[in-house]
Formats: C-alpha cells, structure tokens, sequence
C-alpha cells in the first residue's frame, strides 16, 4: 500500500483504516487478511467481479455484518466491534430501501427525528437536502410514484441527512438504465465533491469506477489485487487479474531470456522485468490501443510485421486481429484509428508493419 | 480454494461483536417467544406423553396402557377406520377440488368470481353442520335418504361426505395457487409439438402442480384424521380416533388411554406433516423468475361443461349451508314445516344458551387480537433479529409444530399442563384465557408463515438503513413495517376469527360453565337430541363468520384505496 496514496500527495493519517480483516462464512473465506488505508475526503471504489466480496467488506465496514476478525478504526478510534447504531456512516444500498409508505420528505427526515431538533429544523434541513440532490419540488410524492434515479437521488438525501462522516454506497446506479447511469454518476462524484465527505462506492463496473474515484479498489476472490488511481490501474497494472479485469488487454505466453528481454514465438521483445529469472515463464500483456502502426517511420523496438485478420468497427475506431509468423499461433487484438485505416487503405489480409512500445508492455510471471 | 482454507488457519484477534440496545431488545423477545412457545406447545405435549406412560395413580408404568390399548379391538380398530376415512376423503376431495380448480384457471367459464366465494363458503361454518345437514337430508327422516339406497348416512357414508364438505376449499385454495404459478409457456410448448390433451394433462400440468398437489393430499388428509365435529356427530357406531378421545376423557374419564390415543393420533399427523415438509423442501429450484401465466382461450363445449360442473358443486355446498338454514327455522322436522324462531332460543336449551354465543364473539376475537400481535411480533422478531441463529432457528421450529398436532390432542395436553396442581399457570385454567391461548397454538402455524411470507417481501435493508440513521428498531417496525404489512396482519387476523369461531376440537375440553362456546353449545345439543338448535347455533357462527368475512373485504378495499399512493401493487 502507498502511504501518500490520495490527491493531496502530503502523508495524511488515514480516517478509515482496516488491518487485517477476514470473514467467514462458515469455512468459507468471503474475505482474507484485507489492510487498507482510506483518507478523508477520499472517494473510494470497491471493484470486482461479481462474488469477489465487495458487499461484505463494504457491510463490515457498517458494522452489518461483522468480520471474523481484523480491526476497523475510524477516525482514530476502534470501531470493529460496535453495532451499526454506534458507528458514523450513511448507506444507500441497490434497492435503496426508502420506506414506501413514507413520503420523500419523511424518508430523508427519518434519521432526523430522534435527534434533537424543532420541527422547524427539520423542515428546513429536509428542504436544504432536496434541493442538493436537486429534487427541491416532489417532497410529497411517495417512492413509487418517483423514477428509479429520483429513488435513488432521495435515498442518497436521506443517507446524508444526519451529516455523517462516511458515506457507503453498494452499487448505488446498477439499478438504473445507462443514461441515467451515466448522468448520476457526475451528480454524485460533484455531490461527494462538494460536501467533502469521505465516500466509499462499491460497484463491479469498471467505466464507474475510473470516471467517478479517487482510488480504485480492485479485488479478487476475497483478497485486494491492486489499489491505485484509475490511471496507476488501467497504465500499470500489478497482476494478470487486473490488466484483464480492467480494460481490454492482449496476453500471450512467452519465456524470460535475460534482462529486459523476453520471448515470444520466435520474436524478442524489450521490455521492462522487475526480478525474474532468466527461462521462466511468464504472461506478456499489451493494451489493443498501445499497440504502433509505425507508417514507414523507422522503429527498431519491437517491431515485426502482421497479417491483418478480422476487423471491427467500434464507432469511433477499428479493433483487428493481428496474426504475426513470428509469434507463432497467437493473435494480437489492436485499436486503429480510422484515419489510420483510411490512408493506408486497409483491410483484411493485408500485412501491416507493427510495433510494440517497450515501455507499454507489461509482464506476469506464470503463463 | 485449499490455499484458502491454510491463509485464515490461524486466526488474528477474533472480533466479538457488541450488542447494540436493538440487539438487547430484540433477543429479549425472541426469548419472549421462545417461552411462550414452550409453555404453549412443548410442555403440554411433554405432560400428555409422560401421562400416557402413568397409571391412574400417576405412577410410571411404561408401555402398559399402550399394551392395554392394542390388545383392545373396540379402541385399536379406531386406527384402521381413521386411516380409511382419512384416505377415501382425500381421494374425494382432491378428485372434484382439482376439477374445479382446473375449471378457475384454465377455463373460460362463466362467473369465476362467484364460484371462487362460494367455493370458501365451507370454511365460514363449523365442521358440525355439514354433518348435521346431512341428517336432515340423509338421516332416518331424511328428505333425499333415497339416494342413499338403503344405506345409513350414519358411519362411514356420512363422515366421508361431512369431510370432503369440510376440507374442499381447503384443497381448492392449494391447488388455484398451484395451477395459477404453473408456467404458461409449457402449454405453449405442447401445444406446438401437437401433444394432445391427454398427453399434455400428463407431461405437462400433472408435473407443474405436483407439489401443489401434494400439499393438498397432506392438508385435506391431517384436516381428516384429526376432525371431531363430524364423526362425533354422524358417525354413529362408527369409531374414530378423534372420537375416541373424546369418549375415553368425557365418557370414561380414563384420561391415560386418552393420552394414549392422543399419541396413535399424533403420528399419522406428524408423519404427514414432515412428508410434506420434506417434499416442499424440494421444490425450490422449480418455479422461475420469468414464469409467464396460461392465458386460457374460449372453447365454447368445454367451457359450458366446466361452467356445468362448478355449478353443481357451488349447488351442493350452497345447498347443505341452506338445509341448515332452513331446518334451523322449522318448528317440528319433519311433521311440521312452519317456520319459527324457537329453535334460536338457546336459553331454554342445556349447552350454554346465547351466552355461549357471545362468548364465541369474545373469545374470537381476543384471539384475533391478541394472536395477531403475538404472532407478527414474534415472527418479526425471529425474521428480522441479527445473530441469535440457533435460537431463532429453534423457535422457527416450535412455530410450524402445531401444525402438525391435532386439536383434541393439544386440548387433552393442556388439561395435563395448566391443571396441573404444581403448576403455577394453573390460575388459567377453566377461564376465557385458556381457551384464547388454546386457539392462537392451533391456528400458530399458517398465521406464522403468513406473516414470515410478508415479511421476507419486505426490504431486507430497512433495519440496516434505521440502525445507521440511529433510529430504534421498534420505531421503523411501528412506521414502516406494520402499515406496509397490514394486509397480511388483516389476513392473519381474520383467519384467526373465523376459525376461533368455528373450532370446536381444541377447546371441547378447557370450556367451563361460565366460558361454554357456540361451536360447544352446538355439539352438545346435537348430543342431547335437540338438533335444530344446534343447526341453528351452527347458523348462528356461520353469520357472524361471514359478517365478519365481508368487513374485512370492505376494510381491506378501503386500505387498497387509501393506500394506493404507495402501493405499487
Ligand atoms: N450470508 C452469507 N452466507 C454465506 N456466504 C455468503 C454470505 N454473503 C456472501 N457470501 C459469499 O461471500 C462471497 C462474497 O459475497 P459479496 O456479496 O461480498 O460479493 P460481491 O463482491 O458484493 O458480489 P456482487 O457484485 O455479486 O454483489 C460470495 O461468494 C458469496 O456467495
Ligand atoms: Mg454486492
């Protein structure tokens, strides 16, 4: 783990901490050894395949349900051991749970009644949130007569209304269709923005997770594979899980023949290796997009020549598979721009000239 | 997923989570329940098996009385009989409740809605009257006994009729729901390979509702082998189980043989009640999430014919409830027909008079009431508590038992118990609460699981969402969990009244002089010979059933309207 993780770069003591934290359930481990550093005003997402444990870190960090064993600290107290009732965070969860017997303005005023306030307070906070979450006019309605991204934005009011110091969402859009999607995510990173409040998001969408966190939290059958940027994520992925998890991502086999070199088939690639023996097998990785078309520029690097095989148009550019002799059966997908494949006029079976970028290649061990 | 199990082999710290107030508050009620559920249904049934194992003496004598009741043909014969009875009717009744649930769904005869109500109408009344109309129609002065052909409507001819009266909607009601999930596309599908109907029946429907169907057969057939009202009434020399209780503790006072054949009844019911349990554990995987419903279309013979047969029935069951009515105002059966009201003037009559009937009222609904608060809490309580799970897990088993132990059987187990000199309950017994308590046990179980049923539709997040808005559970339960349930608390509410009303196995042994009931008044008039007022006593809980059936239609209707704003069903 970084310890600077986080924008501001400066060390920063973390708000929510966990060490070492495992569930159980029963002899199955839904979570194993899990550290990890949160700072405030951070938002975090938890991302993953689905069964990978998100849900269950997430409900620990609640107190929903409580690990086996490991600590939770928030704000420098130990928190692992206490109800829900005790601990700081509002929730929004998938179904968003609003009461539906309860109109907009009773739900997000729920939390608000057993506290200490005047009627008067409470309207007038309850009148403050809908405005944030941009709802200002339809507190009478009740949750059935509002569309699933209006559910969702009170929901998220509501979560938000006794100002807690953590916000948890699990999978909060995945209910919603896409455009709505895409346009509540901006809402809620502006929203998180705005009010400064530490947030943690779980979800299994990576395109949600690289638009909307500060750092991504990328887990794996019950353990963290990587956290980083999005960018540190989808440039520089740490293990063979991630570079395929995230973004599209070649891989064919190949054999470590010395320093920074490796082989593929019967080409030699320059690469950087970090710590492996020469003879050992390994995963060789490049991104469909990091792959060069060097259009007669001379490029010594990696370079060998392809046969071009099928080709996609994806809209806005082609994705064809590449068949190189020299890399023997395996077949490499990359992403052309469509003035590329307009002035070289290409098509499938022409051969094509291709390099691979040293540094863009990312190397695993095991094949 | 073995290098798994090495990682987590040596544990850290292992977190011992803290009880929240909620938590405390909560695991005090299930203990609540757990208690209740003891002193209700477990203890009596201990005290009933150990009293079978005394003398009369209370001394502990092993198998003796068992001995002396199967070297007695006149008691064990009862078994043989009981299990006849039991299987013909269920063959009975499944047989024309199937047809007629068949013609509800898929068929496009004329006046489903109508056939549907007075499919249910058998559930409004006693067991006793269909039996007790059947004398009028079957018995020695029997208008139709012709149809009879020489045969006695008293033995076994009668008892099977009374039970299929009794248990038809029963089966009806499983197997409309079974019928209306079953998946509409499979039809499809056989329609489309040219299956032909016959074939179809067999690969297609017998399948989709098997379950149904077995549920039924294990429903009608417990609701056979434990019924009292009708062999009692109409059996004649013809001995049952049920009745053999009953003449073993009233007749005979010999209340360890009456333990003893208490026990012989209560396997047959427990061991239909764990088939069916473990049959219905099964199912799961076989209804999917996109199951499409069959659309009948018209066929014009075949609708004519269901039409045809539905009515013969509704005619049937309609036309036993109105025997009764009928003879119920008749001043001297069968020499002359005027009708009066004498036989309503149960005060001039031995079996507890018009008091008999207010008590009813009372007592129904205090269970109403009371059974209903209980029996939400505690299965709110058991479904919603976090941790807890071996005894909320226990308790969820106490909660479905009674299903499975016949009424006579739990009445005779309560005089055990509460009249028990040592017991400190003992204060109860012989008052209107022994009898409250007596009939929320015997109707727990289908309130129960309606009301689980209900709650597990909720949102299993909103008591996460109060607990982290730090609100007490007890709030969330009041605001949000009752209003949204409130349909399912009328039906278990409602349930309760009507068979509160209606029971007469579970309470025959705890009324006193000042508690008698209708349903008891009834039975003991037929006893003494008086049988028009004891028709007219059954009519009399047969009206307040309905009246009270048709209200909470009205109220139902009325809370769908003024909660249709949320409600998006
Ligand atoms: N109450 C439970 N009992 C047993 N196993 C559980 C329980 N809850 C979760 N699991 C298991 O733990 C693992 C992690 O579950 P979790 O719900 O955290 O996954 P997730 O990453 O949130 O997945 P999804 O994207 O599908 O929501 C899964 O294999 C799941 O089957
Ligand atoms: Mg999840």
């Amino acid at each position: 783990m970084k310890p600077e993780a986080g924008q501001a770069g400066a060390v920063r003591k973390p708000f929510l901490r966990i060490s070492d934290l495992t569930k159980m359930f029963g002899t199955f481990a839904a979570l194993r050894d899990i550290s990890l550093d949160i700072y405030e005003r951070e938002f975090v997402c938890f991302l993953g395949p689905s069964g990978c444990g998100k849900t269950t870190l997430l409900r620990a960090i609640a107190g929903l349900d409580i690990q086996t064993s490991g600590r939770v600290e928030q704000a420098g107290t130990d928190i692992s051991a206490l109800p829900p009732s005790e601990r700081d965070f509002g929730i929004v969860f998938q179904s968003y749970a609003l009461f539906p017997n309860l109109t907009v303005k009773k739900n997000v005023a729920y939390g608000l009644q057993s506290r200490k306030a005047t009627r008067a307070e409470i309207e007038a906070r309850v009148a403050e949130l809908l405005v944030l979450v941009g709802m200002p006019e339809q507190g009478d309605k009740y949750p059935a007569q509002l569309s699933g991204g209006q559910q969702q934005r009170v929901a998220l009011a509501r979560a938000l209304a006794t100002s807690p110091g953590l916000l948890l969402l699990d999978e909060p859009l995945s209910a919603l269709d896409a455009k709505v999607r895409v346009h509540l995510r901006h809402e809620v990173k502006e929203l998180q923005h705005k009010l400064g409040i530490t947030t943690v998001m779980v979800t299994h969408d990576q395109e949600e997770a690289l638009t909307m966190a500060d750092r991504i939290v990328v887990m794996n059958q019950g353990v963290i594979e990587q956290v980083g940027t999005p960018l540190e994520i989808y440039r520089d992925p740490q293990t063979a899980f991630v570079a395929d998890f995230i973004g599209t991502m070649n891989f064919v086999p190949g054999v470590v023949q010395g320093p920074g070199r490796v082989r593929v088939g019967q080409l030699d690639l320059t690469c950087q290796i970090d710590g492996l023996s020469q003879g050992t097998d390994v995963t060789v990785a490049v991104r469909p997009e990091d792959i060069l078309v060097p259009e007669g520029k001379p490029v010594s690097e990696n370079a060998f020549d392809a046969r071009v095989g099928d080709m996609e148009f994806l809209g806005s550019f082609f994705r064809a598979d590449l068949v190189a002799e020299a890399m023997g059966e395996h077949s490499l997908r990359a992403d052309m721009s469509i003035n590329i494949v307009r002035r070289l006029n290409l098509k499938q079976g022409d051969m094509l000239p291709v390099a691979l970028p040293a540094e863009r290649i990312r190397v695993f061990p095991g094949q | 997923m073995a290098s798994n199990a090495q990682a987590i082999a040596t544990p850290a710290h292992t977190v011992r989570p803290q009880l929240s107030r909620d938590d405390r508050i909560m695991r005090g009620f299930i203990l609540l329940v757990g208690v209740w559920m003891v002193v209700t249904v477990l203890l009596p049934l201990y005290f009933m098996l150990s009293k079978s194992l005394e003398d009369r003496g209370g001394d502990f004598v092993g198998l003796v009385n068992y001995a002396a009741y199967f070297s007695t043909p006149a008691l064990f014969y009862s078994i043989g009989n009981s299990l006849t009875i039991a299987a013909v009717s269920t063959v009975f009744t499944i047989s024309l409740a199937f047809v007629y649930a068949y013609a509800l769904t898929r068929s496009c005869m004329i006046g489903k809605g109508t056939f549907r109500v007075i499919a249910l109408v058998p559930l409004l009344a006693p067991s006793l009257l269909p039996a007790i109309s059947f004398v009028y129609l079957f018995g020695n002065q029997g208008i139709i006994k012709g149809l009879l052909g020489g045969n006695t409507i008293y033995g076994p001819i009668g008892i099977v009729m009374g039970e299929v009266f009794y248990t038809f909607p029963h089966a009806l009601m499983i197997m409309v729901v079974a019928l209306a999930t079953a998946d509409g596309r499979l039809y499809e599908a056989a329609v489309s390979l040219r299956a032909g109907p016959v074939r179809t029946f067999f690969t297609v429907t017998l399948p989709g509702i098997k379950y149904g169907l077995i549920s039924a057969v294990f429903v009608v057939f417990t609701l056979v082998i434990t019924d009292f009202g009708i062999p009692k009434v109409i059996g004649g020399q013809y001995n049952v189980l049920a009745t053999d209780i009953y003449k073993q503790v009233i007749g005979q006072q010999n209340f360890q043989m009456g333990a003893v054949v208490s026990v012989v009844l209560l396997i047959p019911a427990v061991a239909a009640f764990i088939a069916d349990r473990i049959i219905q554990g099964r199912q799961t995987a076989a209804l999917t999430s996109s199951s499409v419903a069959y659309e009948p279309k018209p066929r014009r013979s075949y609708d004519l014919a269901m039409t045809g047969y539905c009515a013969l029935i509704g005619f049937m069951i309609l036309g036993i409830v109105g025997m009764a009515a009928y003879a119920s105002f008749v001043q001297f059966w069968p020499y002359n027909l005027t009708l009066v009201l004498k036989n309503y003037n149960f005060d001039v009559m031995d079996g507890g008079g018009w008091a008999s009937f207010y008590n009813s009222l009372r007592m129904a609904a205090y269970t109403a009431v009371f059974g209903t608060a209980i029996i939400f809490t505690g299965a709110y309580m058991v479904e919603k508590a976090r941790g807890f799970g071996a005894v909320r897990g226990g308790i969820q088993f106490l909660c479905i038992l009674p299903m499975a132990v016949p009424g006579m059987v739990l009445g005779l187990a309560y005089i055990f118990f509460f009249n028990h000199p040592d017991n400190p309950l003992n204060f109860i017994y012989g008052t209107m609460a022994i009898l409250v308590i007596v009939t929320i046990t015997h109707f727990y179980t289908v309130s129960h699981l309606t009301a689980i049923t209900a709650l597990k539709q909720m949102d299993r997040e909103f008591e996460s969402v109060s607990s982290s808005l730090k609100v007490p559970f007890y709030k969330t339960f009041v605001r949000v969990t009752v209003p949204v349930c409130m349909p399912a608390i009328l039906d278990v509410s409602i349930y309760l009244f009507v068979n509160a009303m209606t029971t007469v196995s579970a309470v025959i042994f705890l009324y006193s002089p000042d508690t008698a009931l209708a349903s008891v008044a009834a039975l003991n008039m037929d006893d003494a010979g008086d049988i028009a007022p004891a028709a007219a006593m059954c009519m009399m809980i047969f009206y307040a059933a309905a009246t009270v059936r048709i209200l909470h239609v009205l109220a139902t209707r009325g809370l769908a309207r003024r909660t249709q704003a949320w409600r998006t069903r």
